[in-house]
């Protein structure tokens, strides 16, 4: 393409993306198409990879073509393997995309679509892509070292100490958050238990055939996984309509919390090739599916979103949770637009298969850009419901009540019409008996993703098996999350205490796997039912907790970078990482304050606690509240004191490394050539 | 003018072709079966129960230490 041209076409992507984000900010009382985020979404990305991805490429880190990779160096066929781009890419992406993407959004969507899908756009462009790069670039230059080595190496021995405990909490917290989006998924849902249930022999089977049948054919055993998981969605159906048979399948959330606390001591604690394995696999095919599929339901069916680009809940006064857009907004959404835990993955398998140097930015940067736009989809399935029906779905029964017609009655006096007998149609449409209080997310997306999924293929007919479609995705995502986090955590937990009792850090010991297994299923499962006896639905609390422990993570890799920037001789390019950093540094201090001292009893936990030790009547429920509040309140205090820990030391190292009172070592390794370039790209 | 389309869907086609072959490697990358077919050419084995379960013993140790991302 000749110059002119080039210059002629990205004025025209930037001027098609001035439009969209004009017009999804500027319309107000009226109605727009899901295809203007669609838009905005596109030219943000190309021109934030065209031109910000390859400032930060030259520029800041100099990437270099002629500089062999860990993978080339390293090479040893198992886990260093230079792998083709596009590979890599695929693996990167199907390794950071999770179920945070998909529920923040729809949790953020309560403050109308705008504050959401700007902080989604320019956090991923300005925050998320570029953590996800440098962290990626500099892991490749350190033979594939661990975010933790790195800070370790580079900010000093408590900055190991801090990325450690911050990915044990992230690791606690999600898996209690993400447990309790389940139980919130599947409660008093026959249909979707019998489904998920299913998913477990499913898994088995795969196990089995995987290793005795077809050694090795693991895509052709997901496609057969996958073809058995839509049978038991189908079956699903039937077992929600004999009752004889639905009272078995049919649990309150305490019973449900239970059952996968067992779960997820069974699957820490099993063989891997058993359960853990193949259940990952059919996730991800699953997973890789449904991403695809929903991005090609938006751009046929082209939804209109009935969400406001405002609601009147910007104020801080939300069902969903409480607390205003700044910061409340920025810790909700994480994944979408930065999450520390990618850098985990940055620094774990992908920089072992890197080929080339300058292959890092379409990785890095461009994975999370894809990342970003799930992100955006998940968004445009929760605001294509009316309002409403968001609301109902969304709201615990302690703010609107348990009776369908107060709660109803509540939304409405809102300003979002909805009736008690709309609702008790569409739960019935979609094949539950209610839809009410259902907090958590995943059942509003559910139903988002059934409304644009039944408006291409199928009409209101299969409106029910599109929801549970959407409800078994969600949930068997989230149970391989937490089947795979509570082994991983498992690890850590054996690591560090084989420092004070050798055994227990022996991985094959079984009375040290059991131990470490139950303690780790009852970090996560105290988050858990402290969620299900939450009379707020537990997310208001759990979620925002999770989403400043896992912007923790993310202020502790921009450090590293940042440290590793500076003592490149690269500071006058810092702000690249210093910006971002000092925004999540604002919202996590802000958000953490707020968690703890705010007056509000919905928003500060201390606050809640006094509440109930004023005017509730003693009893052991209420002495659980009291003592939740305060455990989540001594956890937030730790989390805020691990960020100013870590904060404070890069910043002393960053002066006396710019004073020339300590000398810049970076602890890279040496320069080799690269066998791969060609003598002209030399 | 008949010629210059008949290469134009050659061209076409090859193009899918390419994007096929990229998207199995990709997703044989992502399920592992790369990752099986490189360790049977290093131990110099064949494809069978018993070599899939080695592959397993060594890969699945690495494996399971990834945590999965949120």
């Amino acid at each position: 393409m000749s110059r002119p041209l080039r210059i002629v076409t990205w004025l025209g992507i930037s001027a098609a993306g001035a439009l969209a984000l004009g017009t999804i900010a500027l319309h107000r009382g009226e109605q727009i198409s899901a295809m203007w985020l669609v838009l905005a979404a596109f030219c943000t990305y190309a021109l934030g990879y065209r031109f910000y991805s390859k400032f930060v490429a030259a520029k800041v880190l100099a990437l270099d073509a002629r500089r062999a990779t860990a993978a080339e160096r390293l090479d040893n066929g198992r886990d260093f393997v230079p792998t083709n781009k596009w590979v890599v890419f695929g693996h990167h992406f199907a390794a950071i995309a999770g179920p945070g993407p998909l529920v923040g959004p729809v949790l953020a969507a309560q403050l109308g679509y705008l504050p959401g899908t700007l902080w989604i756009l320019l956090g991923a462009i300005f925050g998320g892509c570029v953590q996800d790069f440098v962290i990626l670039l500099f892991s490749i230059r350190r033979d594939g070292k661990s975010l933790t080595e790195m800070a370790r190496e580079e900010i000093g021995p408590l900055g190991g100490v801090v990325a450690y405990l911050a990915i044990v909490s992230i690791i606690v917290i999600l898996l209690g958050a993400g447990a309790l989006i389940v139980v919130n998924a599947l409660k008093s849902s026959p249909w979707g238990v019998f489904t998920i249930a299913l998913t477990i022999p499913i898994a088995l089977l795969m196990g089995f055939y995987m290793r005795r049948i077809r050694p090795g054919k693991v895509l052709e055993v997901s496609v057969l996984g996958f073809i058995l998981v839509m049978l038991a969605i189908w079956g699903g159906q039937w077992v929600s309509q004999a009752p004889a048979v639905a009272r078995w399948f049919t649990f309150s959330a305490p019973t449900l919390a239970i059952v996968i606390m067992i779960y997820g001591f069974a699957a820490s604690a099993l063989p891997v090739w058993l359960l853990l394995a193949p259940r990952d696999y059919l996730s991800t095919f699953v997973k890789l599916g449904t991403i695809g599929s929903l991005a090609l339901g938006i751009l046929v069916v082209r939804p209109t979103l009935h969400m406001p680009p405002l609601t009147r809940f910007i104020d801080g006064t939300g069902p969903v949770f409480a607390g205003s857009v700044f910061p409340f907004a920025f810790i909700t959404i994480a994944c979408g637009a930065i999450s520390g835990f990618h850098s985990l993955i940055a620094s774990g398998t992908t920089p072992k298969l890197i080929r080339r140097e300058t292959e890092s930015r379409m990785v890095g940067y461009g994975a999370m850009l894809a990342e970003s736009m799930v992100a955006i989809m998940a968004m445009i399935a929760a605001c294509v419901l009316q309002p409403g029906t968001y609301f109902a779905i969304n709201s615990p029964a302690g703010v609107v009540g348990t009776a369908p017609e107060t709660a109803a009655a509540t939304i409405s006096s809102w300003g979002f019409p909805v009736t008690a007998q709309g609702m008790h149609v569409l739960a019935q449409s979609v094949g539950e008996q209610t839809l009410y209080n259902r907090t958590g997310g995943a059942p509003a997306f559910a139903v988002g993703m059934a409304q644009i999924f039944s408006s291409s293929l199928g009409g209101q007919a299969v409106m029910a098996i599109w929801y549970h479609f959407a409800i078994m995705f969600e949930a068997l995502f989230i149970l391989t999350t937490l089947d795979a986090g509570t082994r991983v955590g498992r690890f850590m937990l054996q690591d560090a205490l084989g420092h004070i009792w050798k055994p227990i850090g022996r991985t094959s010991w079984y009375p040290s796997i059991l131990a470490s297994s139950a303690l780790m299923v009852a970090a996560w499962g105290c988050f858990l039912w402290q969620g299900v006896k939450d009379p707020l639905g537990g997310i208001n609390s759990l979620w925002p907790l999770f989403g400043i422990a896992n912007q923790l993570l993310a202020t502790v890799a921009l450090c590293v970078a940042t440290t590793i920037i500076v003592k490149m001789r690269k500071a006058r390019y810092a702000l690249v990482t210093l910006m971002p950093l000092a925004w999540l540094a604002a919202v996590t201090f802000t958000a953490s304050w707020h968690k703890l001292f705010d007056p509000n009893p919905r928003i500060g936990f201390l606050a809640h606690a006094r509440q109930l030790t004023t005017s509730a009547a003693p009893s052991r429920a209420v002495s659980q509240l009291i003592f939740n509040d305060r455990l989540d309140a001594m956890l937030t205090g730790s989390l805020m004191l691990l960020v100013a820990v870590i904060l404070a030391e890069s910043v002393v190292l960053w002066a006396r490394v710019l004073a020339g009172r300590k000398a810049a070592a970076l602890k890279e390794a040496p320069f080799v050539m690269t066998r791969f370039a060609t003598e002209e790209q030399i | 003018m008949r010629s210059e389309e008949h290469k134009a869907g050659l061209g076409i086609l090859s193009w899918l072709k390419r994007t096929g072959v990229m998207l199995l490697s990709v997703l044989r990358e992502i399920f592992d079966e790369s990752a099986y077919q490189r360790f049977l050419s290093q131990t110099e084995m064949t494809s069978s129960r018993e070599a899939y379960a080695a592959f397993c013993e060594e890969h699945d140790a690495l494996k399971v230490r990834r945590p999965r991302c949120c």
